[in-house]
């Protein structure tokens, strides 16, 4: 082959099915180690405000004086909000070929309703698009809330550990969290072993069923450990 | 001979002119550098029409396409991976030796020539066994996964009741891997540029223009479009015609159309009747049965054939005790036991249900027992060597084949006769190349198992791309268009025809007339032939011929996708090919390999060959009246004749 | 026996179908589902309507030609099964079954229960093959493959090309087909010297032809005939990343 042809078809393979999951499969990784952090961090609320609150301050100092305040913290911002903007611009990509695919109808594209539940497939592998929508727009009300102070259920304040604890008070803060967490377990949950497999990491049958049983435990740390403080702080165990 | 009236005439011999004389193991040699060549850059101008996209197509067509030939491949399918040749499971012969069990050329040469019961011609034979080994080079370098060893090497056993391990195979799924590999390299070709693929194609007639093939004139089974296309050469790779007996063991498609076809514009027919019964089916389940499913032979390499000895006994197969039952392959071949060749025991299971004593629902079928082999083996053994077929077997039957013994019966399997050709390949029309199961080929009066894909594929990879030279050294040749009148006139021939079909409005299916015709054929021209019975049989295909045109009834229109119209055209050629398969059995007053003629056996019931009178190739010429038969007669130098025996 | 079968008639690409309820009756537990559509086509037949056109050749589960979605599950309810390897013996006495065509844009319905599936053989034209003009092979022993690796590359190429996987893939994807190539070549030495160029030109080809990507939800293989295993997909990813990172060598 000539090398015009060669860099071509890299062209073109970068635009391909699979470098775009793989794409989403590394952005989702990301993300899912950020919040494996995340959640250590939110864990801190049960010892008490002062190390909540200096956790958070901690974010903004590491890696000083090799960079300015919050230097480490915006870093992961940046990498987070590509990761964000990739993961979601695979996802709609891939999404909008699917559906070319399947002239708009995917799953249930037969007359007979005797099978839209497919053979085998599971809840979470046939809920990832909806699911990670419902996700995203989780973070946009998160963000506002936690990070940028916007909206503020319960009562603003400039201390974290406040506002999580204000916000998780009110029975709806809680609620909107536990169905956005049970989102995420659902999307990790076929997107962690789904990331691999992209990655080329399914090798066997076998790994195949190690890689379900990694997603399942990592689905359930990340819901669990997540959803802890906010029932804690509702039931009051945390004020 | 000629004492049934009217039924065919002889004509003068027909001579193969090109195989080159010398000792056999130099003639190969000695054709090809005798043959001309072309230079590459001419060869982009020569253009090859290709029908069939199984081995010995495939093959063909990737070879000439790699070559720099202007190829043009068809099929009827809707991929050229989906020729029948994808079902043949057994494995494919080659003499490597690589057991050093003694193989050579020379003895896949000798086997191959008396298991075809000394019909065979011996040039093309040794030529078979020469480059056989060369196939295996070729398909492992394709990527075709050959059973291997522990140690990394090929994989080889013994098939077919052969003394030597020759067979090699893909798991039970030879013909798929090896038919893979051919399609692989064509579409290679065709992403190249150089294979031109049509499929949804069928050929409906041959372009004859001065004396050479020129051309096809096909049917889009997608939207009924009558084509044509023209071309230096024509080649048929078509494959074989054991569906006139309606139920066989190909696929739903195969047909004769192709090579009947070109009989009609002249080509010689050769051998019809030899055609193989292999006996290790599962048994018809009733008349709704479509289609019969092959039991690898080698099951009997651990299985026991065995019926009540008792008439009618309905009896569950556990219940009959050991003293009661006929392993009657065991009983009357006792050297060879239930390995003996196909055709005896084909016959030997009709024998005994003739008696009564088959079992099953129908009463068509015999036992074959792994009971011992279990005790013996183990089930584990027994599930590596035969796992997928047993599920297969389970699969179709609803029986567990671990518990209760298979059933199985002979069914209609390969074709030996086909179109003849010469040396070279070519038909006795120019330009005319038969290759693969559709010519009348290598195997005598009885093929023997694993030599058919060898035989595809030494066609198609290596004997034609170096005959064809010889011919189209001679081309371009005068230019022809859709103008020309031969051109127009075959293609009117087939418009009416369709015309004709559909015109009738009758008040049969067409699968009611093939069921019926299928019958006759089994009955009269399958394991045993009589004279009085063959007799009959032309009478009642004549008939039902005529009801044919008469009363079939084909819906639709032809500017359409319309599988009834597909069939009714096959069917009709058929019957025609049903009346020379009946002649040919006819004429030939003797038994050998396949063919059974009861009139001639041996005191304790074995084939009779009558080398004096019938060691010849039997071609045919079609007329519009009698059939002309021309003999080739044959020599053997090097094999000698001898009498089959296995007991 | 007597069955329902409510059968997708569409007579032409360009004309709407529909799906058409036909009473079959006098049917036996020992036909297989396509002696079944043989007897009702030998009535539609008779009673001068038009026979339902549907695929088929070997109707012994190798050469892929047969296949339809029956009851939303392509190539019917048992597992490993082709279309003609199904018997009624599968469906109860009075069933009512559903009867499509496989349904995906790449594969456009000619009629009733026919589709094109040439963009299969276009996607193994784009590279799903070994370079090896006839002749120029060494003897086949000179290169030794262990016996593992030729049964799992053994595995891979018995995909018999049915398109069940597309069929019944949510997004459409003709991944465990294309994967099934890619991984019979690439596990094999004589795979090896075009590994990376087949993954990019069959991924390339896999994408033109409109078929959608894997999300890894497992339905192709549930239905697959062949049982082709999930992970050559994993394997075909792994092979177009490794092209891509490292260019040209594998
Ligand atoms: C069940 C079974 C098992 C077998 N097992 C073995 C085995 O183990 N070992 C062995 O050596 N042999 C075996 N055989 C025999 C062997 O498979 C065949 O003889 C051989 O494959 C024939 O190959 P071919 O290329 O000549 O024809 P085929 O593979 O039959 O191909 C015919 C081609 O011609 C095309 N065609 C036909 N008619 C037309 C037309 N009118 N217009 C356009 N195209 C047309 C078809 O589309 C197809 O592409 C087996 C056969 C069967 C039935
Ligand atoms: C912005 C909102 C999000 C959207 C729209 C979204 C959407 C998707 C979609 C459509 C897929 C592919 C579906 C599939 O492979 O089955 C996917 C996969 C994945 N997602 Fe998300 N997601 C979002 C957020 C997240 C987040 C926050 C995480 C991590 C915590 C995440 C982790 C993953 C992982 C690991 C995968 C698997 C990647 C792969 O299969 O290669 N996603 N997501
Ligand atoms: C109960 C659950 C959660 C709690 C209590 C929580 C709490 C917080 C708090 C307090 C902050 C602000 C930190 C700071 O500004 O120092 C924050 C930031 C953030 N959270 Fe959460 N969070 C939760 C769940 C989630 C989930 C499920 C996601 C993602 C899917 C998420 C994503 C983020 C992001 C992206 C930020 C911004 C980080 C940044 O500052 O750049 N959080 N969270
Ligand atoms: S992978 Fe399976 S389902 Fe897909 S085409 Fe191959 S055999 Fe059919
Ligand atoms: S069902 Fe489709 S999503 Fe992937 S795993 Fe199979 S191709
Ligand atoms: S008809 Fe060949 S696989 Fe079903």
């Amino acid at each position: 082959m000539t090398l015009q042809a060669a860099s071509g078809q890299r062209a073109v393979a970068l635009r391909s099915t699979a470098a775009l999951k793989a794409g989403m499969a590394v952005s989702g990784l990301i993300m899912v180690l950020f919040l494996l952090a995340h959640m250590y961090g939110n864990l801190k609320i049960f010892s008490g405000r002062a190390a909540f609150d200096g956790y958070s301050e901690h974010l903004r100092t590491v890696g000083e004086p090799f960079l300015p305040y919050a230097g480490a913290l915006w870093i992961i911002r940046v990498v987070l909000v590509v990761s964000v903007l990739l993961h979601a611009f695979s996802a709609v990509v891939l999404w909008r070929r699917a559906r070319g695919a399947t002239e708009g109808r995917g799953g249930r594209r037969y007359e007979s309703t005797k099978a839209r539940r497919g053979v085998q497939r599971t809840y979470a592998s046939f809920t990832m698009r909806w699911g990670g929508v419902v996700i995203g727009l989780f973070i946009v009300f998160h963000l506002l809330q936690l990070t940028a102070n916007t909206i503020h259920p319960g009562g603003a304040s400039d201390s974290p550990y406040e506002r999580v604890v204000n916000g998780f008070q009110i029975w709806w803060v809680t609620l909107s969290y536990t169905l956005a967490l049970l989102a995420v377990g659902l999307h990790l949950r076929h997107g962690f072993w789904s990331a691999f497999a992209d990655l080329g990491g399914n090798t066997s049958v076998a790994r195949r069923r190690q890689l379900n049983v990694a997603a399942t435990v990592v689905a359930s740390v990340i819901t669990v450990g997540f959803l802890v403080p906010p029932f804690a702080v509702l039931f009051g165990w945390v004020s | 001979m000629t004492d049934v009236p009217g039924l065919w005439t002889v004509g003068d011999p027909v001579v193969d002119s090109k195989a080159p004389t010398g000792p056999v193991e130099q003639r190969w040699d000695a054709r090809r550098f005798g043959a001309r060549l072309i230079a590459p850059a001419n060869r982009r101008k020569l253009s090859v029409i290709i029908i069939g996209t199984g081995l010995a197509g495939g093959s063909a067509a990737a070879t000439l396409g790699e070559a720099g030939y202007d190829v043009k491949s068809f099929c009827y399918q809707d991929s050229p991976r989906r020729a029948h040749s994808i079902a043949a499971q057994g494995g494919i012969n080659a003499a490597k030796d690589y057991r050093n069990d003694g193989d050579s050329s020379y003895r896949l040469f000798y086997d191959t020539v008396k298991g075809g019961d000394f019909r065979s011609r011996e040039s093309n034979v040794y030529r078979l066994a020469q480059v056989s080994g060369t196939i295996i080079d070729q398909c492992v370098a394709q990527g075709v996964p050959f059973a291997r060893e522990y140690g990394g090497l090929l994989d080889n056993r013994s098939f077919g009741g052969v003394q030597v391990s020759r067979t090699f195979y893909a798991r039970g799924q030879t013909g798929q891997q090896l038919l893979l590999g051919a399609y692989q390299a064509v579409e290679r070709q065709v992403a190249a540029g150089t294979v031109e693929m049509n499929v949804r194609h069928e050929m409906l007639d041959l372009i004859v223009v001065d004396g050479r093939a020129r051309g096809v004139v096909v049917r889009d089974l997608r939207t009924g479009e009558i084509e044509t296309h023209l071309a230096e050469a024509v080649v048929l790779a078509s494959g074989g015609y054991g569906n006139v007996f309606y139920l066989s063991t190909n696929a739903m498609g195969c047909n004769v159309t192709a090579t009947w076809r070109a009989h009609r514009q002249g080509a010689l027919f050769a051998n019809p009747c030899f055609t193989q019964i292999h006996p290790t089916c599962i048994p018809v389940s009733g008349e709704h049965q479509s289609k019969l499913t092959l039991m690898s032979e080698s099951l009997r390499n651990d299985g026991r054939i065995w019926v009540p000895v008792t008439a009618g006994d309905a009896r569950r197969p556990g219940d009959v005790p050991e003293a009661e039952r006929d392993y009657f392959l065991e009983r009357s071949y006792p050297s060879f036991g239930n390995l003996v060749p196909r055709d005896v025991a084909s016959r030997a299971a009709k024998a005994v249900c003739d008696e009564g004593r088959g079992v099953g629902p129908t009463g068509l079928g015999v036992y074959l027992d792994f009971a011992d082999a279990l005790e013996r083996l183990g089930r584990t053994t027994i599930e590596d060597r035969y796992g997928n077929l047993f599920e297969m077997y389970e699969r179709i039957t609803a029986e567990n084949p671990y518990e209760v013994p298979m059933r199985i019966y002979p069914a209609v399997h390969y074709t030996m006769g086909g179109l003849w050709v010469d040396y070279d390949l070519q038909s006795s029309i120019p330009g005319l190349f038969v290759i693969g199961e559709a010519n009348f080929s290598d195997h005598g009066a009885n093929r023997l198992g694993a030599s058919a894909l060898m035989q595809g594929l030494a066609d198609g990879y290596f004997v034609l791309p170096a005959t064809i030279g010889d011919y189209l050294a001679d081309g371009p040749f005068a230019p022809v268009d859709a103008t020309h009148p031969a051109v127009g006139a075959t293609v009117e021939a087939v418009r009416t025809r369709i015309d004709r079909l559909l015109s009738i409005e009758g008040t049969r299916t067409v699968d009611s007339f093939h069921k019926q015709l299928g019958q006759i054929m089994w009955d009269h021209c399958g394991m045993e032939r009589t004279r009085a019975g063959l007799e009959q049989a032309v009478a009642m295909v004549r008939e039902l011929k005529a009801e044919f045109w008469r009363s079939v009834k084909v819906t639709g229109e032809n500017e359409e996708l319309n599988q009834t119209l597909e069939r009714a055209g096959r069917v009709a050629d058929f019957f025609e090919l049903a009346e020379l398969m009946c002649i040919d059995a006819l004429h030939r007053e003797e038994s050998c390999g396949a063919h059974f003629r009861v009139e001639s056996q041996t005191e304790d019931g074995e084939a009779r060959r009558d080398d004096e009178h019938f060691g010849y190739v039997a071609a045919w010429e079609f007329t519009p009246g009698a059939p002309v038969l021309h003999k080739e007669e044959l020599a053997f130098d090097y094999v000698k004749p001898v009498q089959r025996s296995y007991t | 026996m007597n069955i329902t079968l409510r059968v997708w008639r569409q007579r032409s690409p360009d004309e709407a179908g529909r799906m058409v309820a036909y009473e079959v009756s006098d049917v036996f537990p020992e036909m297989s589902f396509l002696e079944a559509l043989d007897v009702l086509n030998e009535q539609l037949t008779l009673a001068g309507d038009d026979p339902i056109a549907f695929d088929h050749d070997c109707r012994e589960g190798i050469c892929g030609m047969c296949g339809v979605v029956i009851d939303g599950i392509a190539h019917g309810p048992e597992a490993a099964t082709t279309t003609c390897q199904l018997y009624l013996r599968s469906f109860a006495d009075g069933a009512v079954i559903d009867v499509e065509p496989w349904r995906a844009k790449p594969f456009p319905v000619i009629k009733d229960l026919v589709v094109d599936r040439s963009a299969f053989d276009r996607i193994i034209a784009a590279g799903g093959f070994v370079s090896v003009p006839t002749g120029a092979a060494p003897d086949a022993n000179a290169v030794l493959v262990p016996k593992q690796q030729t049964d799992l590359a053994f595995d891979a190429a018995a995909c018999i090309g049915c398109g069940a996987c597309v069929a019944a893939c949510p997004n459409g994807s003709a991944m465990l087909f294309t994967g099934a190539k890619i991984t019979h070549l690439g596990l094999l030495p004589q795979g090896q010297p075009e590994r990376s160029s087949r993954a990019l030109a069959m991924m390339a080809q896999h994408d033109d032809e409109g078929f959608g990507g894997c999300t890894q939800i497992g339905e192709c293989t549930a239905v697959c005939p062949q049982s082709i295993p999930l992970h050559v997909i994993s394997r075909f990813n792994r092979d177009v990343l490794s092209a891509l990172l490292h260019g040209e060598r594998s």
